[in-house]
């Protein structure tokens, strides 16, 4: 019988120093958070983010010092739109970055899930992204000729997904209207774990009905963890939406005795407590979903 | 004293970026270009598609802002994957507000200063290299001045422009397709010798040289320039009772100025 189960610090301790972590989710929806605050609390160091749709994932493991290198194509509050960790990071040179394109970063993502070198494309061409990347062409051999750009694959030692529902074996169910490209980031790591608002049996997951919402089968997953209110203060609709005012609070953290403040609330205590700090089950229960 | 803001004609500016494109989805980010996509449909353009700003595409515009009462029309779904997949078949054309832009067209929204050392981290390039190369853009800039307009190349070339010396393999990338520029000032467009940017119109008690002192490269000048025409009265309507009824715009440029410039 698959049992995946695991704590979050049982995951935590799966991981290494200097290792290529990915993260799944987009800005501030459907973050890992729970995971990242169990890392931001770890040992952890010089980890290697691959977070091509950053958001106060990426900012709060700058703040916490845990990140050597940056992949990534944007870090954003979405309806903050800076993230003031990441930006504090990135203007002190506190960590190296690889800055890709949305779509050039799905196609690196893809090539890693494909396990190819690279795939060809036109994104990023003519600007200083493949410049700066150290990124290059290749020629047609057909007819056309045309130059295109060769977009190096990403893989990755693990990568961390937050999805809705999941069973001990690793059969999962995104259940937002948009699963960005988790799969992909799924795809391209060599371990994968999930956490999960709700641990349930696979009856029901009731895939006859929600197939469509099974974003990769099982033996992508290396372990699963259940987070109820994981993704906080990121959004995970349909369950519950993101937590502007909290979001207003994080990026208000930024000096040194602010983030003390906040690192102290939220990131150093348990995830029980991190609830009860940010309002109960009930208050991130009804939060709605955004406007935009 | 006219009787729109700028704001009301930078929005009647932008919408005409979409004027003939047919059946593309119009992207506009900040709050200017997403009016004006709406006024577009709402109007001219009605086979434009647009998605709720997340992950639907709806029927008709959805309101900026507070919904109330208001449920989004959808007609369809433009997934984060969608959106990528409609982009390199080129059926888009984005409308968005890059913080430096030169002579090229090449726009920068990722680090002012040097690279190594920047003054300031934004956003990161998001996805400007992809859309440049795959489909048409438009840009609005709200602060015509030669910080935004600079003078050489941008800090950092986010989206591909109308610069051989950086084309692969020396020729111009097939899907280039950049069309114009609204700012607080005027309208410019690349109808210039090799695409260079030009001046298309300028908005009301606005001069040429009032246009070409605010910009950090040499603008091509053509004989006649007309003034950006005013929004209609059914264009003001629809912007001020339907696309924005709370008013999101009067916030863009400071002090909410009128759309006919005040003689100095």
């Amino acid at each position: 019988m698959l049992d995946k189960r695991l704590s979050l610090d049982a995951v935590v301790d799966r991981l290494s120093d200097g290792m290529t972590l990915g993260i799944g989710g987009w800005a501030t929806r459907r973050k890992p958070m729970a995971l990242v605050r169990a890392i931001a609390r770890s040992n952890l160091k010089d980890l290697t983010l691959v977070a091509p749709y950053g958001g106060p994932d990426v900012g709060l493991l700058a703040a916490s010092g845990k990140i050597k290198k940056l992949v990534f194509a944007f870090c954003s509050l979405d309806h903050y739109p800076l993230d003031p960790h990441f930006r504090a990071g990135r203007q002190s040179n506190a960590f190296e970055v690889r800055e890709l394109d949305e779509g050039l970063a799905q196609w690196s993502l893809r090539a890693g899930a494909m396990r190819l070198p690279f795939l060809p494309t036109r994104v990023g061409l003519g600007t200083d992204v493949p410049v700066e990347a150290g990124m290059k062409t290749i020629t047609s051999p057909y007819e056309d000729g045309e130059v295109l750009l060769a977009a190096p694959a990403i893989r990755m030692d693990a990568a961390l997904i937050h999805v809705h529902r999941a069973d001990e074996k690793g059969n999962v169910l995104i259940l937002s209207p948009d699963p960005f490209f988790d799969d992909l980031i799924a795809r391209a790591a060599d371990e994968v774990f999930v956490s999960t608002e709700k641990l349930v049996s696979t009856a029901e997951l009731d895939m006859a009905a929600n197939a469509r919402f099974n974003p990769f089968e099982r033996s992508v997953v290396t372990g699963v963890v259940e987070t109820p209110f994981g993704a906080h203060p990121t959004g995970a609709g349909p369950d519950y939406g993101i937590d502007l005012e909290h979001l207003k609070t994080y990026a208000a953290s930024a000096t040194p005795e602010t983030w003390a403040d906040y690192k102290a609330r939220f990131v150093d205590v348990s995830p029980q407590d991190y609830l009860d700090a940010v309002g109960g089950a009930e208050r991130v229960g009804a939060l709605p979903p955004p406007v935009y | 004293m006219s009787d729109y803001s700028l704001a009301e004609l930078c929005i009647a500016a932008c919408a005409e970026a979409w004027r003939g494109d047919g059946e593309v989805l119009a992207t506009g980010i900040t709050v200017i270009p997403r009016l004006a996509a709406g006024l577009a449909k709402s109007t001219f353009n009605p086979a434009l598609m647009m998605t709720d700003a997340e992950v639907f595409l709806v029927d008709e515009p959805v309101p900026v802002g507070k919904r109330g009462d208001y449920t989004i029309k959808p007609e369809g779904w433009m997934s984060y994957a969608r959106t990528f997949d409609n982009i390199y078949g080129g059926k888009r054309h984005a409308l968005v507000a890059p913080v430096q832009i030169d002579r090229y067209g090449q726009t920068n929204i990722s680090t002012i200063g040097p690279r190594d050392n920047p003054k300031a981290a934004l956003l990161g390039v998001r996805g400007y290299p992809g859309n440049s190369i795959n489909h048409a853009n438009s840009y609005f800039v709200p602060s015509h001045d030669a910080r935004a307009f600079v003078a050489g190349e941008v800090d950092f070339v986010c989206s591909v422009g109308y610069n051989p010396a950086r084309w692969p393999g020396g020729k111009q990338p097939q899907f280039l397709d950049l069309r114009i520029i609204v700012t607080n000032l005027a309208v410019l467009d690349f109808g210039g010798k090799d695409n260079a940017i030009r001046v298309k119109s300028l908005h009301p008690g606005v001069t040429f040289d009032d246009v070409q002192a605010a910009t950090g490269f040499p603008l091509e000048r053509p004989t006649d320039i007309p003034t950006t025409p005013a929004p209609s009265a059914e264009q003001l309507k629809l912007i001020r009772e339907t696309l924005d009824p709370h008013g999101a715009r009067s916030s863009v440029f400071k002090g909410d100025p009128p759309g006919v410039r005040q003689a100095a």
